[in-house]
C-alpha cells in the first residue's frame, strides 16, 4: 500500500523471502522460550487489567506489592491471574481488598481448593478478564471512531518530540505542535525510566531529559490531543515508550488510555539499555500481543544501531534486525499497517554520495516493507552546532522520506546536539517538511533509479550482508550472534543484565487468562 | 608594575559594511500574531538596546506564538585588544604526527577510559571521541595506535568508572554528560570530582568533561583539568591528553598550550 512500482526493484522477491525464513527460523528458540516462561512485569501487567492500581502506604504500586509478596513466596509462576482469582474467592470485594487479603496471606502453605472450585475458579475469573478486555476494546473503538470522524493528514505523518519534565507544559507543546502541521506527537520518557522496576503513579511535573511515562500522564495527554484533534479536525497521535523493565505495563496503560504508537522493540532493552535477554524477549511478547489487540502502531529502533556502529558500515544489521523484529511481532498477531519499522539518515555528511546512500537504504528498507508504514529517523550523531547547516541536513531526511513513502517521519531539529528542541525549532521543522512533502509528492513516480547505479548497487550489497548476517544468526543462534556485537556493536550474555530474577518458569497450571484470549483471538 | 597602554582594537558586528552593526537574531514571544505582535517585538528588540529593527518574517508558530527572525543594528563595540586569553605555543599535531609524537616522547601508550556517567544514556558525545570513527572526518582515539581507549558506555555509575581506570593506569578520563535537565550534569560531575579525589585520582589522572552545554570554565569550576564543549574534534582530546601526560611526566613546562585547546 505504501510502495508503488518498486516491486522486483534491487533484488528479487525470493530473496526477500529467505531473509523472512531465516528470520522465522532464528526466532523460533525464542518462542520456546517465551511459551515456557513468565516475568514479574507480565504478571503486575495482569494485575492491571484486572483494575488492580494505585499505590501502598510507602508509594509502591500495589501490583508491584502484589506480586513481590507472591514471588517470595515462590507462587507466582501459578499466574498472578490465579492468585487474583484465589482472592476473590477468599471473599474480597474490590481489587484493593484483594491486594490486601493476598499480601497477609500465608500464601507458601495455603492448599490447592478442590478439583471443581479450581475450575470455578479459573472460569470466574475468565470471565472478569473477559468483560475487561471487551472495555478495552471499547476504548479502542472510540479512539478508531474520533480517528474516522477526523481522518489524518497525507503521509509522511510529520513526528515532533516534546520533553519539557512537566506533563502539563507537554501538554501546551504538544498542542502547539499539533497547530503547526505535526501529526504525531512523542512524549519522551524522563531519563532511565526504562530501568525503573515499577511505573511510577499520577501526574508528574519532574522529570530529567523527559517526562515520566505513567497512566495519568498518558491520560492528560490523549484528552488535550482528542480536544486538538477535534479543533483541527485533523486527529494528531500519540506516542510513547513500551520498553525497559516494564514493557508490558507500560504497553497496556497505553492501550487503556487510547495511545495511537508505542516505542516497543524486540532487542533494543537487551543492547542499549543492558536489560537481560531472557526478560526482554517474553516481555516484548505480551507487550506486542496488547498492542495488536489495541491496534497500536509500534516503532522499532534499528535507528539506534547506526548511532553507536557506523551508519554506512552497519547499514546489513539494521537490515537483518529489521526481519527479526517483524518476524516476533507478525507471531504476537500485529499486522502490516502496525509495523513502523524504524531506519535513519544517519551517514557522515563528510563523506560522498551520501544522499545517494542513504536513498538507497530507505529505498532497500521500502522494498523489503512494502506494506509497512515504517518509521524514518532523522539525523542525530553528526548533527553539528550550525543550526543553519543542521536544518539543510533535515531537509535532505525530508526529501528522502517523501521519495520513499515513509508512513512515520520524526523531524529533525536544528537544534539537535544543543538543547531539547524550543517551540520554534519544531515549527522551523514542520514548516520546511510540509513545503518537502508537498512539493516532491510523487518524485518516485517520476524517477526511475537505474538498476546498474550507485543506488541499486549499494541495495544490493547491503542486502547481500544483511543475509549473510542473518545466516550466521540462524546457525549459531540468536542469543550467540548478541553476544558477538553484531547487532549496533554492542555484546550481551544471555545470563547478563538488568532483570533475570524477575524471569519466572511457568507452573504447569500456570493460568493467564488475557494471554489465552489474545492468542486464540 | 605598570602596564604600557594597550593600542585598542575596536570591533562592532559585521553584516556587510565594516561597523554596520547588523546581527540578526530569532525568537518566540507567547502571544498570537497580529500587527500588535510585531510591534512588540519592535519594542522587544529596542529595549535590547537595537536600532533599525527590522522584523523580517513574524510567523504564527501556534495559536498563541509567534516566532520573529529580526535584523537590527547593535551599538555595541568591544576593544578585542582588551581580551586576556592564554597564548597559543603550539601547533596541534594531525593523526600520524601526534602518533609520532607520543612514540617520541612518551614512548608508551596513553591509556584513556572515557563513559556516560549517571544516568546519562547518550553516547554519542563519548563515540564521537573514543570510537574508531570518530567525529567530522576526525579519527576517534581507538582509532591512533599510541592510544589505549576504552569506552564503557553509559548509565556508568562513578566508583565503576574510576576503578577501571585505576586497575589500568589510565593517564586520562573523560566524562561524558549529554543531559542537562535541571542541570543534572552539574551534580553528576560534582559527584565524579568528589569520588575521584576519593580515590587519590585527582591531579594525578587528567580528569576531562565533555557534552553540548560543557565549556573550559566550567569544567575548571567543577574541578575538572579541562571541559570540552559542542564542536571538538577527538584530535583536540588526543593532543591535550598527550601534552598533559607529558607535564606530569615534567617533560614540558606546566602551561603549554596548543592550537585548539579549550580556553
Amino acid at each position: 500500500m505504501y510502495m508503488c512500482g518498486m516491486s522486483g526493484l534491487f533484488i528479487t522477491d525470493e530473496q526477500i523471502a529467505e531473509a523472512r525464513q531465516l528470520a522465522s527460523d532464528i526466532t523460533d528458540p525464542i518462542f520456546d522460550l517465551i511459551s515456557k516462561n513468565t516475568t514479574i512485569s507480565v504478571e503486575r501487567t495482569v494485575l492491571r487489567w484486572f483494575g488492580v492500581d494505585g499505590v501502598g502506604n510507602l508509594g509502591a504500586p500495589l501490583v508491584n506489592l502484589m506480586c513481590d509478596r507472591l514471588k517470595e513466596a515462590g507462587v507466582l509462576n501459578k499466574g498472578a491471574a490465579y492468585w487474583y482469582g484465589r482472592a476473590l474467592r477468599m471473599g474480597a470485594s474490590s481489587p484493593l481488598d484483594a491486594v490486601e487479603r493476598l499480601t497477609s496471606a500465608p500464601l507458601e502453605t495455603l492448599k490447592p481448593l478442590a478439583p471443581a472450585e479450581e475450575a470455578k475458579l479459573r472460569d470466574e475469573v475468565r470471565a472478569e478478564a473477559r468483560a475487561a478486555v471487551e472495555e478495552l476494546k471499547n476504548r479502542v473503538a472510540q479512539r478508531n471512531d474520533l480517528k474516522r470522524e477526523f481522518p489524518m493528514g497525507p503521509a509522511p505523518h510529520k513526528y515532533v518530540i516534546v520533553a519539557t519534565g512537566n506533563i502539563f507544559d507537554d501538554v501546551d507543546q504538544a498542542r502547539a505542535a499539533a497547530q503547526a502541521g505535526a501529526d504525531v506527537i512523542a512524549v519522551i520518557r524522563s531519563t532511565a525510566q526504562s530501568l525503573l522496576d515499577y511505573v511510577p503513579q499520577g501526574a508528574t511535573t519532574e522529570g530529567y531529559g523527559g517526562t515520566y511515562a505513567t497512566q495519568e500522564n498518558f491520560r492528560v495527554m490523549r484528552e488535550a490531543l482528542d480536544d486538538e484533534s477535534r479543533k483541527l479536525r485533523r486527529y494528531v497521535e500519540l506516542t510513547n515508550y513500551s520498553s525497559g523493565l516494564c514493557m508490558s505495563e507500560i504497553a497496556f496503560m497505553a492501550a487503556w488510555e487510547r495511545l495511537d504508537m508505542l516505542l516497543n522493540d524486540a532487542m533494543y532493552g537487551i543492547l542499549f539499555r543492558d536489560i537481560n535477554m531472557r526478560r526482554t524477549f517474553i516481555d516484548q511478547y505480551f507487550s506486542r500481543r496488547i498492542c495488536a489487540m489495541a491496534g497500536i502502531i509500534i516503532n522499532t529502533g534499528e535507528d539506534n544501531y547506526i548511532t553507536t556502529a557506523d551508519a554506512f558500515d552497519a547499514a546489513h544489521t539494521v537490515i537483518a534486525s529489521q526481519f527479526i523484529n517483524e518476524c516476533f511481532a507478525k507471531r504476537a498477531g500485529l499486522k502490516d499497517w502496525q509495523l513502523g519499522i524504524g531506519h535513519s539518515y544517519e551517514i557522515d555528511p563528510h563523506q560522498p554520495d551520501t544522499l545517494l546512500l542513504e536513498l538507497s537504504q530507505a529505498m532497500l528498507v521500502r522494498r523489503c516493507f512494502p506494506d509497512a508504514p515504517l518509521k524514518y529517523m532523522p539525523p542525530t550523531k553528526h548533527k553539528e552546532t550550525d543550526i543553519f547547516f543542521s536544518h539543510a541536513y533535515d531537509v535532505m531526511a525530508d526529501l528522502v522520506a517523501v521519495w520513499t513513502n515513509q508512513g512515520i517521519q520524526l523531524l529533525g531539529m536544528m537544534t539537535e546536539a544543543m538543547h531539547t528542541p524550543l517551540l520554534a525549532d519544531r515549527y522551523v521543522a514542520l514548516k520546511a517538511a510540509t513545503y518537502i512533502h508537498k512539493a516532491a509528492k510523487g518524485i518516485d513516480q517520476e524517477f526511475t533509479v537505474r538498476e546498474d547505479g550507485k543506488i541499486a548497487n549499494r541495495a544490493r550489497f547491503v542486502f547481500a550482508n544483511a543475509i549473510q548476517l542473518l545466516r550466521e544468526a540462524q546457525a549459531d543462534g540468536m542469543v550467540a550472534a548478541i553476544g558477538r556485537g553484531r547487532f549496533g556493536d554492542v555484546k550481551r550474555a544471555e545470563t547478563g543484565g538488568k532483570g533475570l530474577d524477575g524471569v519466572m518458569e511457568k507452573a504447569p497450571d500456570y493460568f493467564n487468562p488475557f494471554l489465552e484470549m489474545m492468542e486464540n483471538s | 608594575m605598570t602596564t604600557p597602554p594597550r593600542e585598542k582594537h575596536l570591533i562592532r558586528a559585521y553584516g556587510d559594511r565594516r561597523d554596520d552593526g547588523i546581527i540578526q537574531i530569532s525568537f518566540t514571544l507567547p502571544v498570537a500574531t497580529s500587527e500588535k505582535a510585531k510591534e512588540a517585538a519592535q519594542i522587544y528588540c529596542k529595549k535590547l538596546g537595537l536600532t533599525d529593527v527590522k522584523v523580517a518574517a513574524a510567523e504564527r508558530a501556534a495559536d498563541q506564538y509567534t516566532f520573529f527572525v529580526v535584523y537590527a543594528r547593535s551599538p555595541v563595540i568591544i576593544d578585542y585588544n582588551e581580551i586576556d586569553t592564554p597564548e597559543i605555543v603550539i601547533k596541534k599535531l594531525g593523526f600520524y604526527e601526534l602518533n609520532e609524537f607520543i612514540e617520541q616522547k612518551i614512548a608508551r601508550k596513553v591509556v584513556v577510559f572515557g563513559a556516560c556517567t549517571g544516568t546519562d544514556t547518550h553516547t554519542v558525545g563519548i563515540d564521537a571521541i573514543l570510537n574508531m570513527k570518530g567525529f567530522a572526518g576526525d579519527y576517534g582515539l581507538e582509532r591512533y595506535p599510541w592510544f589505549e581507549a576504552y569506552n564503557l558506555g553509559s548509565q556508568v555509575p562513578n566508583e565503576v568508572l574510576i576503578k577501571r581506570a585505576i586497575e589500568q593506569k589510565a593517564d586520562a578520563i573523560l566524562v561524558s554528560q549529554v543531559v542537562t535537565q535541571r542541570d543534572v550534569h552539574k551534580e553528576n560531575s560534582r559527584a565524579f570530582i568528589e569520588q575521584a579525589k576519593e580515590a587519590g585520582i585527582a591531579g594525578k589522572m587528567t580528569l576531562l568533561l565533555g557534552g553540548p552545554r560543557v565549556d573550559h570554565k566550567l569544567a575548571l569550576e567543577l574541578g575538572f583539568d579541562a571541559g570540552f564543549g559542542p564542536g571538538t574534534k577527538p584530535s583536540d582530546v588526543a593532543n591535550f591528553v598527550a601534552h598533559q601526560v607529558l607535564q606530569r611526566l615534567g617533560k614540558e613546562a606546566k602551561g603549554t598550550h596548543f592550537e585548539g585547546e579549550p580556553t
